[in-house]
């Protein structure tokens, strides 16, 4: 029902971990429906310098977050928001239709961390 | 591989399968057929018949033979419905049957009018006779309950419910499929007036299993066509699988005792090392009325998929919730019934063990789980948390 791609990125899941003092966390999902996806990332000069996920879900929430992370990893913030679920679904070569929500899930995670960064800064200044 | 998902299926026995070749091949004739080389075919499924009656403490008579559980189930709820609708329109039921049950009711209900009670259990998945005995009205023709449940192996107190059934004079079907050939099933001391039994759990073949109809107890056909299995299932036997279902209900007999040790020193053995092992996990199911061979884990703030995969890599094979589930994103209907919150509902694990299990199977799968728990748990927001 996985692909090969897709159980790799579970198997060894890219940029797994928190960021202390992150400049945006993003949380999405719901534990109710066994998905929840925590996106953490830095920013340096308007680019995702450094970014981790923690993620408690099935083995498409794991790849595709790991997928996004890597997607996202040194782009700049508007680059980054223009990362789709498709994107995410054409690494991972394809996705059980049932599984599809996870790659939404990690594509609304990057970007709440950015809207999550974006409106810290707006209290600084 | 170590395959811990007995509840799913089971390999068929060598045995059986020697016994159904010749059933396929040299000897194909149809049952139905007047020369005497059809007539050893119908002796054949005969003979299959009195085993299957004979593990059930049934009559040939009451043995009819189907396609497997999910059949079974289908004919005695729907045609206990269809002969009784206008008598009554009520069924009780209970929140934790197997879909095959659950999702029949639900088709009345939408289709034919029925009005169905879902009884609810109490933590350990036990269905409360008094429960029954009070959900019964002037309007109540069926009550379906599972001998045991097939995720969490809890035992239902089925002689019960039968009683209770008899008493009130209503018709009782019991989903015997997660039970037969495991343990010593007596009809008759069940109470029941419908039995449903399958193949393939118990190291028969699959596409086959069996309906207890008690004596003098009517249904409807569901299928029409011709004069098999007295009208009531029509379509030509399948005598291969018909010998197979046979020879596995004789094996299950001869072995049942030896089995049921034997599992559940093993079971209760990857109970102990995995509740040692891993913190915070939880063990669902009655702690003594459960099928010797089922063990059902909720592992908190790690999902159950991302753990049968890992075990999978490992080559382990076990299941979270049941088989027919495993489609959907539900947490298991079962363990919610149990009031599980849904978040540790979705960290559920099954290990239903079988003949072939060894101590070293046992070993290496409580060696591995806790290190997948681990690593998944480091990967958890929630346990990061903590």
């Amino acid at each position: 029902m996985y692909s090969e791609k897709l159980l790799d990125h579970f198997k060894n899941p890219r940029n797994m971990g928190r960021i202390e003092n992150a400049d945006g966390i993003g949380k999405v999902g719901n534990p109710v429906c066994g998905d929840v996806m925590w996106i953490y990332i830095k920013v340096r000069d308007d680019r995702i310098a450094d970014i981790k996920f923690e993620t408690f879900g099935c083995g498409a929430a794991v790849a595709t977050s790991s997928v996004i992370t890597e997607l996202a990893k040194g782009k700049t913030l508007e680059e980054a928001e223009k990362i789709t679920n498709q994107d995410v679904i054409d690494v991972l070569e394809g996705l059980p239709p049932l599984k599809k929500h996870c790659s939404l899930l990690a594509e609304q995670g990057l970007r709440a961390a950015i809207n999550d960064y974006r409106e810290k800064q707006r209290a600084k200044h | 591989m170590i395959y811990l998902d007995h509840n799913a299926t089971t390999p068929c026995d060598p045995v059986v399968l020697e016994e159904m070749k010749k059933w396929f091949t040299e000897m194909f004739f149809n049952p139905s057929s007047i020369y005497t080389a059809s007539q050893r075919a119908k002796e054949a499924v005969e003979d299959a018949r009195k085993k299957v009656a004979r593990l059930l403490d049934a009559s040939s008579e009451e043995i009819i033979f189907t396609s497997g559980g999910t059949e079974s189930n289908n004919i005695a709820i729907i045609g206990t419905a269809l002969l009784l609708k206008n008598r009554g329109n009520h069924i009780i039921t209970s929140l934790i049957e197997h879909h095959a049950v659950l999702n029949v009711c639900k088709f009345l209900e939408k289709n034919m009018g029925f009005q169905v009670t879902y009884l609810p259990v109490d933590k350990y998945g036990i269905v409360d006779p008094d429960d029954v005995r009070k959900a019964i009205n002037d309007r109540t023709i069926l009550i379906s309950i599972m001998a045991a449940n097939n995720e969490i192996g809890t035992i239902e107190p089925i002689e019960q419910i039968g009683k209770i059934a008899k008493e009130n004079n209503v018709v009782f079907h019991c989903d015997g499929v997660q039970v037969a050939g495991k343990i010593p099933v007596s009809v008759k001391k069940l109470n029941v007036d419908f039995f449903s039994l399958s193949g393939h759990k118990f190291y028969g073949p699959k596409g086959i299993g069996a309906l207890y109809v008690r004596k003098g107890v009517k249904f409807k056909p569901v299928f029409y066509g011709g004069h098999q299995e007295k009208g009531l299932r029509p379509g030509t036997e399948n005598v291969p699988a018909i010998v197979g279902l046979g020879k596995a209900c004789e094996i299950a007999e001869e072995k049942m005792a030896q089995d049921s040790s034997k599992e559940k020193i093993l079971r209760d053995e990857l109970e102990k090392k995995l509740v040692e092992r891993i913190p915070e996990i939880i063990v669902n199911g009655h702690p003594e009325k459960r099928l010797y061979n089922t063990l059902n884990i909720c592992v908190k703030y790690v999902e159950g998929e991302s753990m049968l995969l890992h075990l999978d890599f490992e080559g382990i094979c076990a299941s979270s919730g049941s088989a027919c589930t495993s489609g959907s994103l539900e947490p298991s209907h079962v363990l919610l019934a149990l009031g599980i919150p849904p978040e540790v509902a979705h960290g559920s694990l099954r290990f239903s063990l079988g003949r072939s299990n060894t101590m070293a199977d046992i070993e290496r799968t409580a060696d591995v789980l806790p290190e997948i728990v681990e690593k998944l748990r480091k990967m958890s927001p929630f346990w990061n948390k903590k």
